[in-house]
């Protein structure tokens, strides 16, 4: 059940990351902040005021925030809407500059939130965490907000909207002599993805119930960016597929860590010994697809059934590997 | 009056001066040639006309407006499109959707709108469809319209951008070296296009170009930069016979005196 939930929610945070990594070609290289942020505002405004008195023993909650109580839905929306104001109020600095600086500013305001979720105790706890949030997220939340994502996005994408995202990602130069205002394109993308990032980050609160500012280092972006490097750069397909193959391996392997017994040998577990599978697969990946498995291509109904009726022989137009 | 102008238009990087002092003025439906040797500050004008660059002096008018300084998918908007000289297509985008790209800048339809695909949208998008495939037609683009674009030969590429220029709904077009690296056929070919379209759109166009032989049997005005400055404008007859233009492109004759 668990991994099911988790699984939905790293699709729905793979989905918007691809919208502005993958589409728009903007190496953006700060969604946990924006998770942070989610996670933080839906799990206070889901916790009743007997609970955070509770949880804020060394400082005391601010006053607005200890008297808040929310329905789930409405804190999973605000949490969103939380990430959108955080982006809007970053995306001025950050779209002023592009490649590598835009990953260094975008890196640094992931930054400052991870450390402002650790100093500010009044409103976070700091380093203590929330803990014993209702396990409000179940598959129906998880899975419902993971197919409204892909819905938007795939929408946005595949929309004129999505031509100009992808113009820019190909050709800023042009794209504005085509009469794109990039900034604004970018900006809306960002925001978009803002919101996806929020609403994740409260699902995945209320599905592992504690939440610290450990949880949600650089290392949990760079989760996302071998996801959709692995799934491939620009497709929400193998941005799916990939999200769900690396939350579920990342699972399946503990088996290779239990000691196990093979023809009357006992091999003791190892620990660690998944991520070094899990490593290794992600080589072969990166070795035989270079452009993660689905490139930029999308799955279709059209173009199964071509690949069904032409078999091997048959070549599907653009589907063949660049 | 003319329809895009500038006036005493200066650009400087650091201490280079790029273009000093120039003055266009070209009218509506003129088909105005600027040529001069290698790093005359040729592109430069283009890269102001377009609002890539801000002049460090001068202003440019367009249609009775200052435009000097306004980004350039404004100045789009407003009707001046432009090509490159070294070509930008959006290569992994399909030859359509290049097209279609540059259609993107006229559509009313918002975000929601596009995404919840309301009725606006749908009816902007069909109506881009079939125009970016009519444009495709008239440039003899239609049968690659599902291919890469970077995937055309080279010629078709020049013609691609073109389109895509086009189909943003230009009144003034600016093409930057649209003949480099065409043979004499493929550019016999392109005037015979640009005269094409000229006519068909009502355009005003710009054109720079190294290829005297185009620009020659192409334009009814000529303006002559070298090292930034404007060494002799007017019809091309004059210009071929002018002693500055020649000195430029073929060098002065001289006696070497050591003194």
């Amino acid at each position: 059940m668990r991994i099911l939930n988790n699984v939905a929610i790293f699709i729905t945070l793979a989905v918007a990351y691809n919208l502005i990594n993958g589409v728009c070609g903007q190496l953006h290289l700060g969604p946990n902040a924006f998770i942070t942020l989610g996670a933080y505002t839906a799990a206070l405004l889901t916790m009743t005021p007997a609970e955070k008195t509770l949880n804020f023993l060394v400082t005391p909650l601010y006053w607005p925030l200890s008297q808040a109580a929310l329905p789930f839905p409405a804190a999973l929306l605000a949490g969103g809407l939380v990430a959108v104001a955080f982006a809007l109020l970053t995306g001025f600095p950050v779209f002023r500059v592009r490649g590598d600086y835009l990953a260094i500013v975008t890196l640094g305001f992931g930054e400052v939130v991870r450390v402002l979720a650790n100093n500010l105790q009044g409103v976070t706890n700091g380093p203590l965490g929330l803990k014993g949030l209702y396990p409000y997220t179940n598959l129906w939340w998880s899975w419902g907000v993971a197919v409204a994502a892909t819905a938007v996005v795939a929408a946005l994408v595949n929309s004129s909207y999505g031509r100009a995202l992808n113009a820019i990602r190909e050709d800023e130069t042009a794209a504005r002599a085509s009469g794109i205002n990039t900034f604004r394109h970018l900006l809306g993308a960002y925001l978009l993805s803002a919101f996806f990032f929020g609403v994740g980050g409260g699902l995945l609160a209320h599905l592992i119930t504690t939440i610290s500012p450990s949880l949600f280092t650089f290392f949990l972006t760079f989760n996302l960016l071998i996801i959709i490097v692995v799934g491939g750069l620009g497709s929400t397909t193998g941005a799916i597929l990939a999200a769900a193959g690396f939350t579920l391996a990342g699972e399946w392997l503990r088996i290779v860590e239990e000691p196990a017994a093979i023809f009357g040998f006992t091999i003791p577990g190892i620990p660690g010994m998944r991520m070094v599978i899990l490593s290794l697969a992600l080589l072969l990946v990166i070795i035989f697809c270079r452009r993660g498995l689905m490139g930029r291509r999308e799955f279709s109904w059209a173009g199964l059934g071509r690949r069904l009726r032409g078999g091997v022989a048959g070549s599907v137009p653009g589907a063949g590997k660049p | 009056m003319a329809l895009l102008c500038t006036e005493n238009l200066d650009m400087r990087f650091g201490g280079l001066a790029a273009l000093s002092d120039l003055n266009l003025a070209v009218p509506e439906g003129g088909l105005y040639g600027l040529i001069g040797p290698n790093g005359a500050g040729k592109t430069t004008v283009f890269n102001l006309i377009s609002g890539f660059l801000q002049p460090t002096g001068g202003r440019i008018v367009w249609d009775g407006r200052e435009i000097t300084g306004e980004p350039p998918h404004r100045l789009t908007a407003w009707g001046i499109a432009r090509t490159f000289q070294n070509i930008r297509l959006f290569g992994e985008l399909s030859v359509l959707d290049n097209v279609l790209v540059g259609f993107h800048c006229r559509s009313h339809a918002t975000w929601g709108e596009a995404v919840l695909r309301l009725p606006r949208y749908r009816r902007e998008e069909l109506d881009r469809r079939s125009r970016g495939l009519a444009l495709l037609e008239e440039v003899g683009l239609a049968a690659a319209a599902d291919q890469p674009a970077g995937k055309l030969p080279y010629g078709h590429q020049r013609r691609l951008e073109i389109a895509r220029a086009l189909a943003t709904g230009p009144r003034c077009l600016l093409l930057d070296e649209p003949a480099a690296g065409l043979n004499p056929q493929e550019t016999g070919d392109l005037i015979f296009f640009i005269r094409a379209i000229k006519d068909r759109y009502n355009l005003t166009i710009l054109v720079i170009e190294h290829n005297l032989r185009l620009v020659m049997g192409l334009c009814q005005h000529l303006t002559v930069l070298d090292h930034g400055l404007t060494i002799a404008a007017g019809p091309p007859a004059d210009i071929r016979k002018h002693p500055e233009v020649i000195r430029a492109y073929l060098g002065e004759e001289r006696v070497a005196i050591s003194s």
